[in-house]
């Protein structure tokens, strides 16, 4: 855990804390419980995966985490602050400004070469075009992608699409990553630099959280959460030196 | 893994000593696997005995011990033993008798026992295994390739075994939704199936996989 942020409400200095979400869609007969009772922090910095089988409620959990559908029952709190008290403006800031998405199919758009993709949502939010500009030019130099800054999506590999999206995740003074299968259709080194990325980005004092169902993905995380019908099942413990592993009875002859 | 040719490929490029053989064992295998040098000695003695390697005649006489004092080189014999271990594939046609398998076959069958929380159980740990391996990578960065290689393996390892874990939990979870139970997967009813039609999803492995090449 982070030390304590002072002025925000939560103790615990919670970038991200979901209490006791549950989520139903449909009603009657065709009601499904997606997310029942759970309850989540993620800490400045802290990067936490989420696995479990499909239906068993990670994506509900990542698009009720950035404000994106509310929960049935539960808060959701970013650094502090109850996002259903919010106005709707201030939900929107939150959205534009704290939040930065990862979705598994990029989501670029095509008209706009990298670096405006990048720069997009920090115009949205009201920085002039300049700054905006140089802004995400600086993202994509720090993700070693100057080069490809006024290419469009369509002109650029698999991996350089998912570090374009990944810069414009971060983009700005952005505190929480949400990641849906980021690695989308990666092969297996691409797969493995956006986690590198992300985790970078966590230790830049990013919190995020990742949705995956890959274990070497999810292995990246200093914290697996695991869901199983909509209820937080397991989680894996505080990390242990390293250097455990390598101490090993010697190597039988 | 064997140590013997391992120390046979490290004395292919030249003349080595027992101590020399075992850091150079400890870099090459991304110093994952620790060796003592009495395990050194112990080999180098059986190789010698087997005429796969020969002492390097010293300035001071030859020693019958092996010890810090006496090189190696290797034999043609060596030579040839190692270029034919390199090209035999190892056995791997008959499935490994896994702890882990076992206890999940198990777990399916014995009372009161979740066996969800079994898989589960290991799934974390599994993942914490990994979470270290990939910490190591992280701070490793590619440096030294052997090692990178190695992580590479374990967690791949690592992976498929939390992948069967995966795929046990849905088998298993559609069997019950069907109605599996252990009596119904009594050894001997998985085969022939009941009146009914029902048949388990799983059942301890009554046949013997012959060999397949």
């Amino acid at each position: 855990m982070s030390k304590s942020m002072g002025k925000s409400k939560n103790e615990a200095g919670s970038v991200l804390e979901l209490r006791s979400i549950s989520k139903v869609y449909g009603k009657g007969a065709a009601e499904v419980q997606a997310l029942r009772d759970v309850s989540i922090h993620v800490a400045k910095g802290e990067m936490v995966a989420v696995m479990g089988p499909s239906g068993s409620g990670k994506s509900s959990l990542l698009t009720i985490a950035g404000t994106l559908e509310e929960p049935t029952s539960g808060a959701v709190l970013i650094n502090g602050e109850d996002v259903h008290a919010m106005s709707p403006g201030a939900k929107a800031r939150v959205r534009r400004r704290t939040i930065g998405y990862v979705f598994q199919d990029f989501n670029l758009l095509p008209g706009l070469t990298a670096v405006e993709n990048v720069a997009l949502p920090l115009e949205l939010d009201g920085a002039s075009m300049r700054r905006a500009y140089l802004a995400g030019l600086a993202a994509l130099e720090d993700l070693g992608l100057a080069d490809a800054a006024r290419r469009f999506p369509d002109q650029l590999s698999g991996g350089e699409r998912q570090r374009v999206a990944i810069a414009r995740a971060t983009v700005g003074e952005r505190q929480l990553l949400l990641a849906d299968e980021p690695s989308g259709a990666l092969d297996s080194a691409n797969g493995e630099g956006v986690m590198r990325l992300i985790h970078a980005a966590c230790k830049r004092g990013v919190a995020a959280v990742v949705v995956t169902h890959d274990a070497q993905l999810a292995s990246w995380a200093d914290r697996v959460i695991f869901l199983r019908d909509g209820r937080l099942a397991d989680q894996t413990a505080a990390p242990v030196g390293p250097e455990s592993l390598l101490e090993r009875p010697s190597w039988p002859c | 893994m064997s140590v013997r040719h391992a120390l046979l490929a490290l004395l292919s490029e030249e003349p080595k000593y027992g101590l020399q053989l075992r850091e150079e064992f400890e870099a090459h295998t991304g110093e994952v696997w620790p060796l003592n040098v009495g395990q050194v000695y112990t080999t180098l003695q059986r190789l010698e005995r087997d005429a796969l390697v020969a002492a390097v005649a010293d300035g001071d006489g030859e020693s019958a011990e092996p010890g810090p004092q006496k090189a190696y080189r290797i034999t043609d014999a060596g030579r040839a033993e190692l270029a034919d271990w390199l090209r035999t594939v190892p056995d791997l046609s008959t499935p490994p008798r896994d702890d882990l398998v076992m206890k999940i076959l198990i777990a399916v069958r014995v009372p009161g026992i979740d066996v969800h929380e079994v898989i589960q159980a290991h799934r974390r740990y599994l993942i914490e295994l990994m979470q270290e391996w990939t910490r190591l990578k992280e701070d490793d960065d590619g440096a030294d390739l052997s090692f990178a290689l190695v992580v590479d393996s374990e967690l791949l390892r690592l992976d498929s075994v939390v992948r069967w874990l995966d795929a046990a939990e849905g088998r298993l979870r559609r069997a019950f939704a069907d109605g599996w139970t252990p009596a119904l997967g009594a050894p001997g009813a998985h085969r022939t199936g009941g009146a009914d039609g029902a048949r388990p999803a799983v059942a301890l492995p009554r046949r013997r996989l012959g060999t397949r090449r």
